[in-house]
This record gives C-alpha cells, structure tokens and sequence, in this order.
C-alpha cells in the first residue's frame, strides 16, 4: 500500500511534465515555432558547464523564496509580502554588511542575522494584522511590498548610498562593497576543470539547502511544524486541541518573513557585486517564488526540483534569443508547468484519496448490520439532525 | 403558480375540513447507514391549520422535514399534497409544488436588501432585467395580505431576528408556497419576537396557508397548534389536539418508555473534588447570556450527565471547561486550583480532555495520517514528542495501541483520517482521549453515530475509567446514555442549570419537563431562577461543598 502510494505520487510529476511538453509544443506550433529546434536547444543546455553553474546559482534565491512562501501555505497563509521582505531586508543587510563593526566571520553572521530580523519584522506586521485585527494577509502583505518598496530606496539614496571617496557627487546608488570576511566564499574548487565564461559558484546554494533541511526539520519533524501543519488543516479542531491560533499565525508570518529576508543575499555576500545595487539585485523573487512552492508542492525536496526547472528555463532565454527563438516562450513554458504540475496531482490525489477509502473500508468494515427493528428508546444518537 | 393572496384559496379554516389533506405522509420510512432515522412515520396535516411536529433532538423531526422539502429522499412510502401523490427529488419539486421552509438558521444574504434576498433564486429568466419595482409591490402586496410588515429597501444586515425571519418567510411565500415548514423557529427569537411570530401564523392560517410548526418547546406548541405530532425514535407516536394535552403529557410522550435504570456500580464515589465551576457565565451575542452561573461539582469517579435539548448551552460549557471561551462570570476549578485563566493547553496539559460534539469539525485533521491525529491535543506529551520535536516512532506505537484496545477499523497508522468510517473516527478519539489518563473528561455525545457495539464498547471504557478515578462531565442528548451513565444527572435549559437529579429515581415525566423549560409540579412555564437556585443548593447539598467555599 505504501508502496502504491510512492508509485502513485510519482505518477504526478511525470504527467505533468508530459501535458507541459504537449501543450507547448502546441503553442510553439501555432505561434510558428519549431518545437524541435526549441526543445534540443533546452537539450543543449543540460550539457553546457557554464549554463549548468549559472542555473544552480540562480536557483538558490528561487528556493528560499519558495520555502518562504510555503511555509505560509503549510498554515494557509498566503505570504505575498516575499518580494518586499527581501528587498528591504537585502538593501539593511548589505548596509549592515560594511558598517557592523564585526570581527571575522562574525561578520557575515551579522549580516545574515539582520536580513533574517528585517524581513521577519516586516513580515510580522503582517502577521500581527492577520492575528489581532483579522487583516487578510494578502491585502496587507501586498501594500506592505509597495511601502517596502519605497523605503528601500529611500533608505538607499538617503542612509546606505556608498560616499565616493574624493568626495564628488556619484549618482550611482550602491551601498559600499562588504569586506572580504563577510562574503562567501565560491565554490569552484567543486567544479573540474574551468567555468566558461568567468562565472562562479556561488556558495549561496549550500544556504538555500541548508534552509531547505531547516524547513523540512522545523515543518515535518518539530512539535512547532506539527501545530502550524494542524493549524492550516483544521484550524478549530487546532485550537481545540490546545493550539494558540493567533500566536501560531503570527510566527508562522514572522517565520516565512525571516527565511525571506535571505532570498536577496546572493549578490551580496555569494557573488559580484558584493552589495546592494540597483542592477544587480534581482527583483520579482518573491512572485517567482510563489510560482515555485505551487510547483513543488511545499515539499523541501520538490521546491528543489521546482527552482531548478525555473532558473532553468531562465537562463535559457539568453541563448534563445541568439538562436532567434522568441525568448518569451520560456516564460510560458514556465506558466505551462505550474497548471500542469496543479492539475495533474489534483488528479492523482482524488485516485489516491478514493483508492484509500475504498481499502480502509474493505479493512473489515464489517459494521453488524443496522437491527431491523429499532430499539423502542428514545433518541437513537446519530439521527442527522 | 404564485398565489393571489387576496382571491386565491384562501378559503376559511371551517370549511377546509371537506378538502384533502395539505399533506399527508404515509409509511415513509428513511435509513442511514446504520441508523433507522425515520420508520412507517405517517403525518395528516389539515389545510390551513398549525400542524405542530414535536420530539427529542435526533427523534428524526428534521429528516422527516427534508423529506418533505426534498432535500432526502425515503427509501419507502408515499408523500401526497392536496391529493396528489408526488415525489419530491429536489428542494424545486417541493418548491413547485407549493411547500416551503423556513430554516432555524436564516439563509439570508446580510449585504443585500430585503427585496434581493426575496427575489434571489426566483429572479425572472425573461426579461433579464429584474424588475424591481414589480417585485417591491409583489413583496408590499404579500406583506399586508399576511401582516408581515419588511420594508423591501432596508439592508438584511440592519434587521433583528424577527425581522430576518418574516423576510425568510416572505422568500417562501414569493415562491408560492401554501405549506410552511418552520424549522424550530422560535430558536433565535427573544420572547417578544415569539409573539410577533405567533400573530404571523395565525394570519397566514387565517389566509388558508397551512404551517407545519417544529419544535420541542411545549409551551409554544401548546398555545398555538390546532394539532400536534409527537415523534419518536424516527417514528409518529400519536396527534393530539392542545386542549385534550398538558406540557407533562406531550413531555411524557415524547420521551417515551420508562427509562433505563442505571447500572449498579460497585466502586464508590468519592469526596475529592476534581472538577468544580463556580458561577460560570458566558456572554451572548445580546443580552441573554449563553450560560448563566453554572455551580457544579465533579468528583473523582464520578460522572456527571448533562441534559437538555441541543442548544441549551452545552456547547459552551465544554468551550468553558477546555477554555476555549472567555467567562463573563465565575471560575473553573481542577484538583481546587483556579484554572480559569489558563489556556486550553495548560488544560489539556494538566489532565483535562475532551471528546468534542463534533469530531469532524473539532476533533479530527482529515488529511492527516491516523498516528498525527492521536498527537492531536496530546502533541505536547509523552509519548507524541521528545523535547521540542514530534517522537513519530512513539505516536506510531501509541496509535498502534489505540486501534487495538478500541477495535478501531483500519489498514494501519498511516491512513488518513478522513479515510475512517465515523464510528472509527469516534473511537480513535475515545481512544486518544482515555489513553493519556486525564484526570478529568469532558465528553460530548461520544457515541454519537457509532454502531451499537461500539457503543457499548466506548460505555464500558467510561466506566472503567470512572472506576479507576476519572471525573467526567458528559454531554449527551441519548437519554439512555445519560442514565446508563451518570451518577448524577443536571438538566441545563437555556443556557441555565434548572435541575439536578438522581438518575436512579428520576422520572421520566420530570426530566421531560425540566429539558423543555416546563415546570413539573404545575405543569406551567418553569420559573428558572428558582430552579436553578435549588439545582446549585442540591449540588452543594449532595457534593458536601459549602455554599460558596472551595472544596475541602
């Protein structure tokens, strides 16, 4: 039976990427595309060492922003609020990064510290609206990301913006570049042989994996996870059973907001540029994440997979486009991907689910038939009333 | 065919006596698995008369309704409106043929008007427009006709409870409805309201409507009924006429037989008080309070049965013993420990459990395997956890033990909940509960929808447990578990303790009454103040607490 069930959920995946590769290869039909050319280029892209350590590289932010998500949904939250928590959590952090007058490594715990501290703040406003005034998360995590947004920018031209050193005016906003020992170091004595193209492994990686085996722990294997997994699943059979429902939404916000505030990290301490700039700090993290957790299910090792395939699917629109292929039909391939992977274990789930009740019910459902003839007491309990 | 209310049949109550009867059901008969909830019921309703249906929660008055409204289907007999056999598949096949009801909780939208909510599900398909000012003068035109006066503008959210149910009968007769099923309807009314409500029946009876009256409010039945129908166990006993009946009589026929007399136990109660509320209230949404000064006493070995109508407030006094509500008044005591501020953690904790009234809602995760819901209440405890995280290995076992001391029917402990039958669900639950020894239990309806041998299975893992010490407060609308079980027996009407009684020497007649807010002596309205202040003296008399002393 357990063994049906692995077969089953792994039924899931392969149909999914089976109806994604249909339909886009209807799409690439219709808008007159050769699905061939597009998919052997994808295939090539499997192969290539730099493209190969410039998708692992890119997939790091995409995980923690997904297990940020996730562990909202894991409470049936829904944490929108990612794409503001990291940002302003990166642009403090990275400030934080050259001015904490930190010693050593310390250093970099210092600035990983700040990031997690700010984006969980920011989150737990959230949190507490959700907890004590019964404010939708998604309302306001959606206004806080625009207030963060602004903020961030603010706090960027007017506190963090790094002074040119002969004193002239450099409308450049950056933040000064973290020192030596609060970086990460690269990963590239990993990797045989040299990276085409001068690009590194970023240890950023080993820290979305590190918060992936955090997550599994604190979700699936901690009495906290059991209560926030019980609150999403039955919130008053949750609270009946001793649950805090408003402390436990609150943490959970506050939780999936410090896993956030690390999702901008990458550029700051993994990778060049080493601080906060305004080009090459990504934005959109935190909708892509969404996109991600839906796509791996919540699941630590399926967001794995998720956030490869979509950071795959991202740097396979610069050699797209100098193939001449339209670059957008990866990003449609991506949407593609999350309904399928949606549909197909809603699928799966419904066969797995009947399947089951039909076993439990063979397991000796054998009930003694209802008497014949009622007892003459009053009030049979179990009347439906 | 909507009726003109003026022309129409409305002809007067004397003469309908020629025509056929508004409804009659004959031999319906309705199974669920497991349980007969309706046998051979046959029910005459004269047209344009009150036709009051009375009986016990779970005598199956509500099944019946919904067969007659479509919403169940019998498995036999025939159900015949003016005449005519029908079948009723479907709440339109009732709507179509002239039946409509209205029920104990409004299904009003409260953000639209009055008008909208009439109309909603009625609109005309041709033209799309709805016309408005056709449906307020329809609406208008009802309302004088059967003096139920709802401006047709005004918010559903700004209404009173009154005021929502003559719009919910209004939607009713919209539809054109000339049988009304009303649905415990004075339920959520205050008693002012109750009287509007009357005066309303008698003008749609007097208009020639027939209303079909639900209830187990004696008095009110009594005072405006021309015909009652007692039912009982799922099936009719008898109609009566109110003035041949007293409350007592139509209290003793619903109850029926002579009630089980309670095993004889050979362990003795004992004098330590586990468990003790003092004055417990909980506020209402108005003014009522939902629980009013509730003095009890639990001792260990001892079990306490609370009964009264579904409503009454026994819901909230589980919420106040777990603490799963505020108290207005008063305090809850374990072991003579105040507990009252603490959480339901800390409660449950301590050694107070639970068995909810509603294990699906309150008691079960449904995607969760069997062991994550055995941890469910307990999953800060041994055997469900080691410091900070889950012991997945020790729930397994803990689970694993469950399902073999409970018999509880499944493949194993990692089969999602859901996946259980209910009588399964309930002893998983039992199971959990009584596993973790608590030293006090609070139990609602634990047998509920369980088959007759795991009841008697989950009433033999009561008493062993009360022989072993364990104080528990049980919650029960079966009359025969509360005497089979209890020690002690108090009766809680609206939201008051009215009575405590020895279930030994109880009669029938007397805890019908007290469960309908009837007095026994006189057979009037109950006076409870003065009930209730003799209940809290016997409790103390019989507990040997003092009055308003901790326990010794």
């Amino acid at each position: 039976m357990k063994a049906d069930r692995i077969l089953l959920s792994l039924a899931a995946p392969v149909l999914a990427i089976a109806l994604a590769v249909i339909v886009s290869t209807g799409v690439l039909l219709v808008s007159g595309n050769s699905p061939g050319e597009v998919f052997s280029l994808l295939g090539d892209q499997t192969t290539q060492l730099g493209e190969i350590v410039k998708t692992i590289n890119r997939a790091g932010p995409y995980y923690i922003s997904a297990v940020a998500v996730a562990i909202g949904f894991k409470m049936k939250l829904f944490n929108i609020g990612v794409e503001g928590q990291y940002r302003l959590a990166g642009v403090v952090a990275a400030a934080a990064g050259f001015s904490l007058p930190l010693p050593g490594y310390t250093r970099l715990i210092g600035v990983l510290a700040v990031a997690v501290l700010v984006g969980s703040a920011w989150a737990g406003i959230a949190g507490l609206l959700r907890a004590y005034r019964g404010v939708s998360e998604v309302i306001s995590t959606i206004m806080l990301n625009t207030i963060a947004l602004g903020m961030t920018a603010f706090l960027l031209t007017r506190y963090f913006k790094e002074e040119s050193a002969d004193g002239t005016v450099d409308f450049a906003t950056r933040t000064a570049r973290i020192p030596q020992d609060g970086r990460l170091p690269d990963l590239d004595w990993l990797i045989p042989g040299e990276i085409p193209g001068g690009v590194h492994l970023n240890a950023f990686v080993i820290l979305a994996a590190l918060v992936g085996v955090g997550y599994w722990i604190l979700i699936w294997r901690s009495r906290f996870g059991y209560d926030l997994r019980a609150s999403g699943a039955n919130p008053v059979a949750a609270r009946a059973s001793g649950v805090d429902a408003r402390r436990m939404t609150f943490l959970a916000m506050a939780i999936s907001g410090g896993v956030a505030g690390l999702v901008g990290l990458s550029t700051i301490i993994g990778e060049e540029p080493y601080s906060y700039t305004d080009e090459s700090f990504l934005a959109g993290l935190g909708f892509t994440g969404i996109a991600i957790a839906l796509l791996g299910r919540n699941n630590p090792i399926g967001i794995a997979f998720g956030a490869l395939l979509w950071s795959f699917m991202d740097i396979a629109k610069t050699p797209m486009s100098r193939s001449d292929l339209p670059r957008e039909i990866t990003t449609i391939m991506q949407g593609i991907t999350v309904l399928s992977v949606v549909i197909a274990y809603q699928v799966v789930e419904r066969v797995v689910e009947r399947r089951e009740a039909a076993i439990t019910a063979r397991s000796g459902e054998s009930e003694p038939p209802p008497p014949a003839d009622p007892p003459s007491e009053p009030a049979t309990a179990g009347v439906p009333t | 065919m909507p009726p003109t209310p003026t022309a129409g049949g409305a002809a007067p109550a004397e003469v309908t006596a020629q025509r056929p009867p508004a409804v009659e059901l004959e031999g319906i008969t309705k199974r669920f698995p497991g349980v007969v909830a309706n046998r051979d019921v046959h029910l005459r309703v004269e047209p344009g008369t009150i036709h009051a249906v009375v009986g016990e929660n779970g005598a199956g008055k509500s099944t019946l309704m919904k067969i007659l409204y479509g919403m169940q289907r019998p498995d036999e007999g025939t159900i015949t409106v003016d005449g005519e056999q029908v079948s009723l598949k479907r709440p339109t096949d009732a709507i179509k043929a002239g039946i409509g009801m209205v029920h104990q909780h409004f299904m009003l939208a409260d953000n639209l008007t009055v008008l909208e909510n009439v109309v909603l599900g009625s609109e005309p398909k041709v033209p799309i427009v709805l016309s408005r000012r056709r449906a307020r003068e329809r609406i208008r035109e009802l309302g004088r006709a059967y003096g139920l006066a709802v401006d047709p503008d005004a918010l559903v959210e700004d209404l009173g409870g009154g005021a929502r149910q003559r719009v919910e009968i209004l939607k009713v007769l919209y539809r054109g409805a000339r049988v009304l099923i009303l649905d415990e309807p004075t339920a959520v009314l205050v008693p002012q309201e109750v009287d509007e409500l009357f005066a309303n029946l008698q003008e749609l009876k007097r208009e020639g409507l027939t209303v079909l009256f639900i209830s187990h409010k004696l008095d009110e039945v009594l005072s405006v009924a021309d015909a009652i129908t007692v039912i009982r166990a799922g099936t009719t006993v008898t109609t009566v006429t109110p003035d041949e009946v007293t409350a007592r009589d139509l209290a003793n026929l619903m109850v029926g037989h002579e009630l089980p007399s309670p095993e004889p136990r050979d362990t003795e109660i004992t004098d330590t008080v586990e468990l003790s509320l003092r004055g417990v209230t909980v506020a209402g949404a108005d003014e009522r309070p939902l629980l009013h000064g509730i003095d009890l006493v639990i001792r260990r070995g001892e079990i306490v049965g609370v009964a009264g109508v579904e409503g009454n407030g026994q819901s909230e006094l589980l919420a106040a013993v777990m603490g799963l509500v505020e108290l207005a008044h008063g305090s809850v005591l374990v072991g003579g420990e105040d507990i009252s501020g603490w959480s339901t953690r800390e409660r449950r904790e301590r050694g107070i459990a639970c068995v909810p009234e509603d294990r699906q809602r309150d008691g079960l995760l449904h995607d969760a395997p069997l062991w994550e819901n055995t941890a469910l209440g307990q999953q800060t405890q041994a055997p469900y956890v080691r410091g900070r995280f889950m012991d997945r290995a020790g729930a397994r076992r803990r689970t694993v033990e469950i399902i073999e001391t409970y018999g509880v029917r499944t493949p194993g402990t990692e089969v999602r909940a859901g996946a259980l039958s209910g009588g399964n669900q309930q002893k998983l639950i039992m199971g959990r509960e009584l596993t973790a020894e608590p030293r006090v239990l609070v139990a609602a309806h634990p047998t509920r929808g369980v088959d007759v041998g795991a009841q008697a299975a989950i009433w033999a893992e009561l008493r062993e447990a009360r022989d072993a010490g364990l104080a528990v407060l049980l919650i029960s609308a079966d009359l025969d578990e509360l005497i089979g079980l209890s020690d002690t027996l108090v009766v809680l009407y609206g939201g008051r303790m009215v009575a405590r009684l020895d279930p030994a020497s109880t009669s029938l007649d007397d805890l019908g009454c007290y469960m309908t807010g009837t007095d026994p002596a006189g057979g009037d309205e109950l006076d409870v103040d003065t009930a209730a202040a003799q209940a809290v003296a016997a409790d103390r008399a019989a507990t040997g607490t003092p009055d308003g002393a901790g326990p010794g």
